[in-house]
């Protein structure tokens, strides 16, 4: 999507495209998400997991109607920006994404989510110290993309510092992070995983990896997606075929003594959206 | 497909792990905060045959925008009180633990909503009051009018839950496929 922006500085389109990712990204799940939901909804034996599904692409299908939130937790706004060479990286770039934020959760409306660690006090608003979540790469063009997530799979992520020994344990601990988990993060789940950085890099990598296409998986994302759906925790913990719909993974190169391994799992309602920022 | 009506009585006791239901009447949200404060400061509605749902909805001007259900898990703890109470269903999603099990068992059941299906479950309700607004949108006890809900029974009144079961054939294919003991299995 483009952004036309009504106000023509930096903070203001990127507002304007915040606003508009958020909205996007609250309502409407990405069609490669969709493709992998029917899919399954088509594959799957187990009568009880045959109506989830079925409940669930309803519930797709009426939020669009509604123009409403698909589920009620809207998550906490995660954030990533390209910016191009010729625009130097301010604070009114950040001002302009929290500006954006601020406006998605009162129009949309999104749930107010953002609350001090310690006390719980809610911000109201769903920006705070930290919040929203900014993460920038140089890029080509000026692009807002969001990640809005959910606590209930966000809860049940994982991270290991495994032995360089145990590269091969590495579909076993994903597996093992789903079988902790259960039905808590609403099953069918896509799952990001990180291999490889360093303890804090492993776990940007395993989110990141949610940013990319569901539609395909190589082999080595196929065999550990198979291995988690062997375990029948189905949609919603339920049971049936259908646990993990992706599996998607991103690499980096790590210390010669250490493997990290992150999980960072996501709900169906894996809602991402671009926007970029007409210049 | 069984219909249900709130307030509810006996004919919960009837149902088993897996049955289809669909429910209709006042319901009761109520998450973390909501429980804590109800154990310091009572319940402020009648719990007798009562359905409280693990949900914090997104409310507008006084309509309900979205509300689907939120894990239940995290109220493991803070359960028996609603049940001692008279309460006779929960609707949440994800299952609950043992000591709910056995809190349930002769006298309610745990019916478990499709998670994510925030936008559908508005369709059903209407939004009626609400107590502790002060606990904020999410943690509040908003008192909801459904219409055939459609649910699904995972844990029954005699013992039966679907989640337990899954998670014991889960286990079971996960210490075959990586061949390790299942002592060290969580």
């Amino acid at each position: 999507m483009m952004a036309n922006p009504a106000d023509s500085t930096l903070s203001g389109s990127l507002a304007d495209a915040t606003e508009m990712a958020l909205t996007e990204a609250s309502i409407r799940l990405p069609s490669d998400v969709l493709a992998v939901l029917t899919r399954a909804a088509a594959a799957e034996r187990d009568e009880i997991a045959r109506s989830e599904l079925a409940t669930i692409l309803e519930n797709i299908a009426l939020a669009e109607e509604r123009q409403v939130p698909i589920c009620q937790d809207t998550g906490v706004p995660v954030v990533y920006i390209t910016l191009p060479p010729d625009i130097p990286l301010t604070p009114e770039l950040f001002d302009g994404v929290r500006e954006g934020v601020r406006r998605a959760t009162a129009a949309v409306p999104l749930r107010p989510n953002v609350v001090d660690p310690i006390t719980r006090r809610n911000t109201g608003d769903n920006t705070g110290v930290g919040m929203p979540a900014v993460h920038v790469t140089p890029g080509e063009r000026l692009a807002v993309t969001v990640l809005p997530k959910g606590a209930g799979s966000e809860n049940a992520s994982r991270i290991g510092m495994l032995l360089p020994s145990q590269a091969g344990d590495i579909p076993k601990f994903v597996a093992e992070t789903m079988l902790i988990a259960g039905g808590r993060p609403c099953p069918p789940v896509i799952l990001g995983v990180g291999i490889g950085g360093t303890f804090d890099a492993v776990a940007a990598l395993a989110k990141e990896a949610l940013l990319l296409p569901v539609d395909t998986m190589d082999d080595y994302e196929q065999a550990i997606c198979d291995a988690v759906n062997a375990l029948g925790i189905g949609p919603m913990g339920l049971g049936g075929d259908t646990t993990a719909l992706a599996v998607k993974v991103k690499r980096a190169d790590c210390h010669t003594a250490s493997l990290p391994v992150a999980v960072n799992v996501q709900c169906w309602a894996c809602r991402r959206a671009t926007v970029e920022v007409r210049r | 497909m069984i219909d249900l009506t709130t307030p509810l009585g006996d004919e919960v006791l009837d149902l088993r792990a897996g049955d289809r239901v669909t429910l209709t009447g006042t319901i009761y949200t109520a998450r973390d905060e909501a429980h804590m404060r109800m154990m310091e400061e009572g319940i402020p509605f009648d719990p007798e045959g009562a359905v409280v749902y693990h949900c914090g909805p997104v409310v507008q001007e006084g309509r309900l925008v979205v509300a689907g259900p939120t894990t239940s898990a995290r109220m493991n703890a803070l359960t028996g009180f609603l049940i001692d109470a008279g309460v006779s269903a929960i609707i949440g999603k994800g299952g609950m633990g043992r000591e709910v099990v056995e809190d349930l068992r002769g006298r309610a059941v745990y019916l478990a909503f499709t998670g994510g299906c925030a936008a559908l479950a508005a369709a059903r309700m209407t939004l009626r009051g609400v107590y502790f607004e002060d606990l904020g949108m999410a943690e509040a006890v908003w008192i909801i009018e459904a219409d055939h809900l459609p649910l699904t029974v995972g844990i029954d009144a005699h013992g039966g839950d679907i989640f337990s079961a899954v998670h014991e054939k889960a286990k079971t294919q996960f210490y075959q496929r990586f061949n390790i003991h299942q002592d060290n299995v969580p």
